[in-house]
């Protein structure tokens, strides 16, 4: 990495550039990270233990894994699916297709929570064919299900579409000349060939499924104990001024997002090559 | 048109891949997105005139994207430093630093917004002092500006990163020898190859800016016509049952997330072409 003395800067203004840098770092992102700790343990252990084991955290952190233990297995085997799709084969309308995959990333979160009020809320196109049949999706687990499967649906494919068209087909044609079944090529070709980008796309769609708020937020009607997720649980305490609280449940959203990217900066020390491909 | 036209590709499966990926992508994002379109238009045309270009809309917008730009050029400026000491310098405790910049990818946007609210809040860390020289944050645009910065830094560096470590050490020694300063180097060699990276870096800034909610809305303060960001105004007419209003106000903000789609991907063409 270090360059040649004469390509690079005079040291006093190297100095200065990375002082600088690192101070905006600092103030931008260490410095919130800092507070949330800070205010979750203003008042103790004790006060931190009791806000996280309240009956509303826990149903809050337990609808948080369900959510996202339904909503990330699906967008995984849509990302699979679709990277198998555009990797694999030529077709025309193929940077349509991954323009269009990529919108929800472009998309405000509230517009994402609104699109599915819109149709399935007691106003929208299925409510009441929905309400004569007692199915609930807005203000329930499948409306929160819907709303972060639209918010985290690039993640798994945008990480193995270019890794998988430049890997190629050579190694599944040569499985399948040799004998093997689609499904067996699949299984023991293509998916060791693709397994840490795989991971590491479904590491980033975790961290959004489980950290999202706007967009559930909308779909979720804040039922205390029973609609609210981590972040809108967050959201509840705060506004009750219930600031330790708050802040606790926020804590362990703040450890989730560290774990994260201790895991990713793993993910690209180990296995850089392989995650390099999305990263153009 | 939707044939596997090559059939070259002997492997199978295209069928069901394709059939999979078409048909979640049309369940889960066209015909939901469609709904919206649909919806802002049932009272006809004058009346999502009247909701998606109120007065109290366009100052939402005003101040959603107003703040976005402003949040995308700060990014731009301190972000170009931040991807230049990563990318040329040693230092230590690089790689922390390093890891650190997709911090507000990984955060929580709710958390982040309280975070920051209790940083600078008047009896915040950062809060007391700005408050006492009359700069009040939270609760003010400011706050607003404050944490889409905070959200928009990752996009310009990581953006950025690539592309610095790819500049020719030959062009540079070319320059060099050629009897340029060192500074000239830097503002005539090697800023104009970064020029597509900062404007794809800056308009992903602003686009996720444009639409953020969740950091924004605890700092803001959400005053209508002052500090009200456009997605919030969403949320209130959608706790007013007023669906088409909400819809209304979400197909602009649609159009112009389009609008930026087209943008990035014509900005990434410039980029191929730069990069021969």
């Amino acid at each position: 990495m270090a360059r040649p003395r004469h390509l690079s800067e005079p040291r006093p203004l190297q100095l200065l550039l990375i002082l600088v840098a690192l101070a905006y770092m600092g103030l931008m992102l260490f410095l919130p990270l800092g507070a949330v700790l800070v205010q979750a343990l203003q008042d103790g252990w004790t006060a931190w233990l009791d806000a996280v084991r309240e009956p509303d955290a826990l149903a809050a952190i337990r609808l948080t894994l369900l959510v996202a233990g339904i909503s990330v297995p699906l967008n995984m085997i849509f990302g699979v699916a679709a990277a198998w799709a555009i990797s694999k084969y030529d077709f025309r309308g193929k940077t349509l297709l991954v323009t269009l995959i990529e919108l929800p990333f472009s998309v405000s979160p509230v517009v994402s929570g609104l699109v599915f009020v819109l149709l399935f809320g007691a106003q929208g196109w299925f409510g009441e064919w929905l309400a004569a049949r007692n199915i609930e999706i807005i203000f329930a687990v499948p409306g929160l299900v819907l709303a972060t499967v639209f918010v985290t649906f690039p993640f798994v494919a945008r990480q193995l579409i270019p890794l998988m068209t430049l890997q190629g087909r050579e190694e599944e044609e040569a499985a399948l000349s040799l004998g093997a079944s689609g499904w067996q090529t699949f299984w023991r070709v293509t998916l060791p060939n693709i397994r840490f980008g795989l991971l590491y796309g479904v590491l980033l769609c975790n961290a959004r499924a489980m950290g999202e708020f706007g967009a559930v937020s909308v779909v979720s009607g804040h039922i205390r104990g029973e609609t609210n997720t981590m972040p809108l649980h967050v959201e509840v305490l705060y506004n009750e001024y219930n600031f330790v609280a708050a802040f606790a449940v926020a804590s362990l959203l703040a450890g989730l997002a560290l774990v994260t990217l201790v895991l990713k900066s793993f993910l690209e020390w180990r296995h850089g090559d392989e995650l390099a491909a999305a990263r153009h | 048109m939707l044939m596997a036209r090559n059939s070259r590709s002997v492997l199978p499966g295209f069928g069901l891949s394709f059939g999979i990926t078409l048909f979640w992508l049309s369940a889960i994002v066209l015909v939901p997105l469609s709904a919206v379109f649909a919806k802002s238009v049932t009272g006809g045309w004058d009346e999502f005139v009247a909701a998606a270009l109120s007065d109290r809309a366009l100052a939402a917008y005003r101040l959603s994207f107003g703040a976005a730009l402003l949040a995308a050029a700060i990014n731009c400026v301190f972000g170009l430093i931040v991807a230049w000491v990563l990318v040329r310098y040693d230092f230590p405790g690089k790689r922390l630093f390093g890891a650190a910049v997709d911090l507000p990818f990984a955060l929580p946007t709710a958390v982040a917004g309280i975070a920051l609210t209790a940083l600078y809040a008047d009896t915040g860390l950062l809060g007391a002092p700005l408050a006492a020289w009359g700069l009040p944050v939270a609760y003010q645009p400011a706050g607003v500006v404050m944490a889409l910065t905070f959200i928009g830094l990752p996009f310009v560096v990581r953006t950025l990163e690539p592309v610095l470590a790819e500049v020719s050490q030959e062009a540079e020694e070319a320059a060099m020898t050629l009897g340029a300063t060192r500074l000239q180097t830097m503002a005539r060699v090697i800023f104009p190859t970064l020029v597509p990276a900062l404007a794809t870096g800056f308009a992903l800034a602003f686009a996720r800016g444009a639409g953020e909610y969740g950091s924004v809305i605890f700092i803001a303060g959400n005053m209508p016509f002052r500090s009200e960001i456009a997605p919030l105004l969403i949320v209130t007419q959608l706790e007013e049952y007023d669906f088409a209003g909400a819809a209304s106000i979400a197909v602009v903000m649609l159009l112009v997330s389009l609008a930026m789609l087209l943008v990035l991907n014509l900005l990434q063409h410039w980029q191929r072409r730069r990069l021969g």
